[in-house]
């Protein structure tokens, strides 16, 4: 019921204007067949909640290329100039959200939690106009839960029934995601029977997730590939 | 003279202890890694999910999937953990992270820090800083005395948006370490070869000499 087998029927029904989140920290654990796959379908006026954009011409940056995005929820996008350029003419939203606040409004989204108090920000201009309160004698500001209509996220291996594992640095924001969106697209490599994955370590439990497609051919791209040399 | 890059941060591999869990951001403050010394047993944690970096890999050990905050490729030291971004910060911000060594653009008198934005001209993001430096226990910010043109980045009030306020507990730089204490900043060393009078200048708020001062002590 949950497998999809093309990209295509697995994205049909997300309309101009949806809110989507991504998965992925830098290139690691981005969706990056789901992606290419907005790319192709054209949705426009798309909200973008992920931790960073992509980079220029690669991933959530194509979507920027092509102006599908209107607005981005984001902790860092340093790595995309076409970016820093739509913001700085006025043509692209942006809020920025410290990284643990994203990660816990995205979590807070999916377990139910309508907001929460965080110490990250107070004092900056990312608190101005929210509610600060005073704990122990150490101020904290309000921040609310994110949801999604849609969530785009990546694993590893995933099961007929949507359980997912993650691999390496490739877990990142991906279960909070799968927990927050309303409707949660699981990208795997590896598609599994029923029963395969040991309950032991199963990362992603399959009531977050709608819909699995199995992709092949991932790229995985490496932004600062970054070596010793031998003997060191 | 005043310390090189690499020296700045063999001075603030010195504030790490030996059961230490450190967070190190992204720039000067990797490279402290390199001098840590052996003896001691230091964690090393990336926000975007991994206690224990490891060294960087060697060309065969490349993994795509293993990186750390600078999207650089790394290794897992033996014991290392996975985890998500949530748990991620729930760790930073909940006071878990012995230390946090971050770079700087600005820091006032007070402790403010700011190091994520300049106005009209970068626009880069605030990333994990605004909650490393609210949750670690220790927040030491390494950074060049003064800016490219010449501009002291310490000063009795930060110019630029901030990423935190009195959240630094020390300052290291090529010219001096500095703690931020209630009475004000506190010139605790200085780089070999400098004078104090030189290092005040260089400053843009008022300094206590620590009458215990000392030389910045690095190779």
């Amino acid at each position: 019921m949950k497998v999809r087998t093309s990209i295509d029927e697995a994205i049909n029904d997300i309309q101009d204007g949806a809110t989507i989140m991504v998965g992925g920290f830098g290139l690691v654990g981005i969706p990056e067949k789901l992606i290419a796959g907005l790319l192709k379908k054209g949705t426009r006026n798309l909200t973008i909640i992920s931790n960073n954009c992509g980079i220029d011409d690669y991933a959530l940056g194509t979507l920027l290329t092509t102006r599908q995005i209107r607005k981005m929820v984001a902790s860092y996008v340093g790595e995309n100039k076409e970016f820093e350029r739509q913001f700085l003419d006025g043509e692209l939203e942006l809020e920025f959200v410290p990284q643990g606040t994203l990660a816990e409004r995205i979590r807070a989204g999916g377990a139910g939690i309508p907001a929460f108090f965080t110490p990250a920000g107070v004092g900056t201009q990312l608190a101005e106009g929210k509610e600060i309160r005073t704990f122990d004698g150490k101020a904290y500001v309000l921040e609310t839960g994110l949801r999604a209509d849609f969530s785009f996220v990546k694993a590893w291996k995933g099961d007929r029934a949507g359980n997912l594992i993650y691999n390496k640095t490739s877990c990142n924001f991906n279960p909070m995601m799968a927990a927050a969106g309303r409707v949660t697209v699981a990208e795997v490599e590896e598609l599994l029977e029923v029963g395969a994955l040991d309950p032991n370590f199963v990362h992603t439990p399959g009531v977050f997730v709608q819909r699995v497609i199995q992709c092949t051919g991932h790229e995985k791209k490496i932004e600062r590939r970054t070596v010793r040399s031998l003997g060191r | 003279m005043a310390l090189t890059r690499e020296q700045i941060a063999q001075r603030a591999a010195q504030e790490i202890e030996s059961g230490f869990y450190v967070n190190l951001g992204i720039g000067i403050p990797t490279l402290v890694a390199n001098y840590i010394p052996m003896d001691k047993q230091v964690v090393l944690q990336s926000e975007n999910g991994l206690l224990g970096i490891g060294p960087y890999p060697t060309e065969a050990e490349v993994d795509s999937e293993l990186i750390n905050a600078g999207k650089e490729t790394i290794t897992m030291i033996p014991g290392a953990s996975i985890f998500s971004s949530a748990e991620s910060f729930a760790m930073i911000r909940g006071g878990h992270i012995n230390l946090s060594i971050l770079g700087g653009m600005e820091v006032s008198r007070e402790g403010d820090l700011a190091n994520w934005v300049v106005p009209g001209k970068m626009v880069k993001g605030p990333g994990g800083a605004m909650d490393l430096v609210n949750g670690a226990q220790r927040v030491v910010v390494i950074m060049e005395h003064c800016s490219k043109n010449g501009q002291p980045k310490i000063v009795d009030e930060c110019s630029l948006p901030l990423t935190g306020k009195r959240v630094v507990h020390r300052i290291i730089t090529d010219m001096a370490v500095i703690d931020v204490t209630k009475t004000g900043l506190e010139l605790k060393e200085i780089a070999p070869g400098l004078t104090v009078e030189g290092v005040l200048h260089a400053t843009g708020a008022e300094l206590i000499v620590d009458p215990k001062l000392k030389f910045i002590e690095v190779q």
